[in-house]
């Protein structure tokens, strides 16, 4: 049996062949983390949203730390780009110069124009609070905060109107920016042709959704770490709800990855070969053994028992960060199969390179992990200038 | 003895004086430019090229290689690899080999690109050679290239008469190109951290010579030359009934590198 094995390995390796200039992986961990970090940027937003516009009154506990979560990593998404680019110096000829028919120019006009909604959307949701600490506060503190309530300290009944509606009218236009950011991150995969994994209609779908999954694990996962270490209490009414929504969403992130695989296996057209041998080639254990067997069915279990069965409050808070931990990685992994397994495949349609990243250099691990620090940082460092929780400020508002 | 001695002085006086003249004009020959009728004239080998002075000739440029006629000897992947510098491991061009077994199978091997020629028989195939030929590959210089529609700041573009080239001072190096080719003839230079592609010789076409790998060529596997002259060879090529095909034409790019003698097998 073992030499028959080998007999068919043999043939296998033999029948391999990858054009010459496919063995090299252009796109590695940072093109992995750039979705990852605008997907979660995506997913932030519209867990604010949920309160802001369509009034889910649970979750208002998270509403603000939502935003500025996602300013946090809006701050980073550039910066994996940057890494990557062979040449960054140039980069802002995307935006001076760009190809009007390129997917990847308008990411800079995509970009900028959601920082500027986002930054807009906090300002105006935190004036109060910056005009409160404005006048409490000295020194530079006091010219930070009288910038950022924009020189106005006027809090009357009708000037917090106004506010409102404009804050209801940036979230407003705000989901679709978000939706757009994140579909299009999945455009850019979506729209290459040559590549069977990617070129597919459903990938703007299957990135914005796991986007919102990432995004809504990760504000469960970090609201819960923060208020274990600096010992405030948690809302379990709004975790509860909060793993209503990530579940929801899950279903349907989940459904059109596996939907999308089983298209492909259905139709079996040329391309259904190719994959076959990826899916059940190098990306065997990260795609099949991680990303759907350890991190999507298990989460998928936990979340239905959490959202369906009624447990205790002790339960539900041991779980929801277990859980959103595991749906931060699935998301990880699904970006992991998607950049890194589509280039594994050669366009010889005849075979498969394996890939490894590096630890040092612009792109290896190290790197990533500093990018995916980052955020953590300045989430820190904005944490010091917009109180993050409503309950901090309640007894300066009174 | 007076006499001999003067006589000597006067052939060394002599000696010098040529010497030094010799000296003298062929420095002067080193320094002073020769005129533009004397420099020799390499005859053109793509009819009225020396002529042209637009910027986009009214030329309709096509590839062909006769996969029939390429017995895989490699000088094609030497002579570009020589005319550009190409760093090692990445392929302008590289020439393949197929073979096929007697159950059918498919063996494609490029070790190298190519570069090395196939002086060896394929080693270790479990059942014994039906048919075995060669494929070389390049640049497919697309009508309607994936290349150039991706590329977010237009270093990457289509002249006026059909060749697909890349501006390495404009390239950012994001590799979106190298994804979107489905030919996957790009490669990012390690050295200048740039796309880089066949650019089927554009800087010897322009002079009116032919790209180098077709002016190496001993079995004249390779051809290029342009569709809008009727006596040209590529034009008797593709209006004859030859087999003739394009790689990967579902893909909808409309290359202009043609394969006579095109197999099935071939991707």
């Amino acid at each position: 049996m073992s030499v028959g094995v080998h007999h068919a390995e043999g043939v296998v390796s033999l029948a391999n062949y990858v054009f010459p200039n496919d063995v090299h992986i252009h796109w590695s961990l940072m093109i992995v983390l750039y979705p990852y970090i605008t997907g979660i940027v995506a997913g932030a937003f519209i867990v604010s949203s949920l309160y802001h516009v369509f009034g889910i009154r649970d979750l208002k506990p998270i509403s603000r730390y939502s935003l500025i979560f996602a300013l946090a990593f809006l701050c980073c998404a550039t910066w994996p780009l940057l890494l990557h680019l062979g040449h960054p110096e140039r980069a802002f000829s995307m935006f001076l110069t760009p190809n009007p028919t390129s997917a990847m120019a308008g990411f800079g006009y995509i970009y900028t124009a959601y920082l500027i909604l986002l930054v807009h959307e906090i300002l105006f949701i935190y004036r109060p609070t910056m005009v409160a600490l404005w006048q409490q506060s000295k020194g530079i503190m006091r010219g930070i905060y009288a910038f950022l309530s924009f020189f106005n300290n006027n809090l009357s009944r009708e000037s917090l109107e106004l506010d409102h509606k404009i804050i209801n009218f940036l979230a407003g236009i705000g989901i679709p920016m978000a939706c757009v950011l994140h579909g299009y991150v999945g455009f850019i995969f979506g729209g290459i042709k040559a590549n069977p994994l990617w070129a597919t209609p459903l990938m703007p779908v299957i990135f914005l959704l796991s986007a919102c999954v990432s995004g809504i694990a990760g504000i469960i996962f970090s609201y819960m770490l923060i208020k274990k270490f600096s010992g405030g209490t948690i809302d379990v009414a709004c975790i509860r709800t909060s793993l209503k929504f990530l579940w929801g969403f899950f279903i349907l992130d989940f459904v059109f990855e596996m939907l999308e695989v089983f298209t492909h296996y259905y139709m079996s057209t040329h391309h259904w070969h190719v994959l076959e041998n990826l899916l059940w080639g190098p990306l065997y254990t990260t795609y099949w053994t991680l990303q759907v067997k350890v991190f999507s069915v298990i989460p998928f279990i936990l979340l239905g028992i959490l959202c369906l069965v009624k447990l205790k409050d002790r339960i539900i808070l041991f779980f929801a960060p277990i859980v959103s931990l595991m749906i931060l990685a699935q998301v990880l992994l699904m970006r992991w199969n998607v950049v890194i397994g589509g280039q594994l495949m050669s366009n010889s349609t005849r075979g498969q390179v394996f890939f490894t990243p590096e630890w040092a250099g612009r792109e290896g691990i190290i790197a990533a992990i500093i990018v995916m620090t980052a955020p953590l940082v300045i989430l820190f460092i904005l944490s010091r200038i917009f109180p993050l929780w409503i309950h901090e400020e309640q007894p300066q508002e009174t | 003895m007076e006499d001999i001695r003067q006589e000597i002085d006067q052939d060394r006086r002599a000696f010098i004086r040529k010497v030094l003249g010799g000296t003298i004009a062929g420095s002067l020959l080193l320094v002073i430019p020769m005129p533009a009728s004397a420099v020799l004239r390499v005859a053109e080998q793509i009819p009225g090229m020396q002529e042209e002075t637009e910027v986009f000739t009214k030329k309709r440029f096509v590839f062909v290689v006769d996969i029939t006629a390429c017995i895989g000897c490699g000088s094609c992947c030497v002579a570009d690899k020589a005319e550009y510098n190409v760093p090692d491991g990445n392929y302008r061009t590289w020439v393949e080999r197929y073979i096929i077994d007697d159950h059918d199978d498919v063996y494609v091997d490029s070790p190298n690109g190519g570069l090395d020629g196939y002086i060896q028989p394929r080693e270790g195939l479990p059942h014994p050679t039906r048919d075995t030929f060669f494929v070389p590959k390049l640049c497919n210089m697309c009508e309607k290239p994936s290349c150039t529609q991706v590329c977010p700041v237009g270093a990457t573009y289509k002249t006026g008469d059909g060749f697909v080239l890349v501006d390495k001072t404009r390239c950012v190096g994001c590799s979106y190109c190298v994804q979107a080719c489905p030919y996957s003839v790009r490669f990012i230079n390690p050295e200048t951290r740039t796309a880089e592609k066949c650019t089927w010789c554009y800087h010897r076409v322009r002079k009116g010579y032919l790209p180098a790998c077709v002016s190496v060529c001993p079995t004249q596997a390779r051809k290029f030359g342009d569709l809008n002259d009727t006596n040209s060879e590529v034009w008797k090529i593709l209006h004859e009934p030859h087999v003739v095909s394009v790689l990967k034409p579902d893909m909808g790019n409309q290359p202009a590198l043609h394969y006579v003698g095109l197999r099935r097998e071939v991707v």
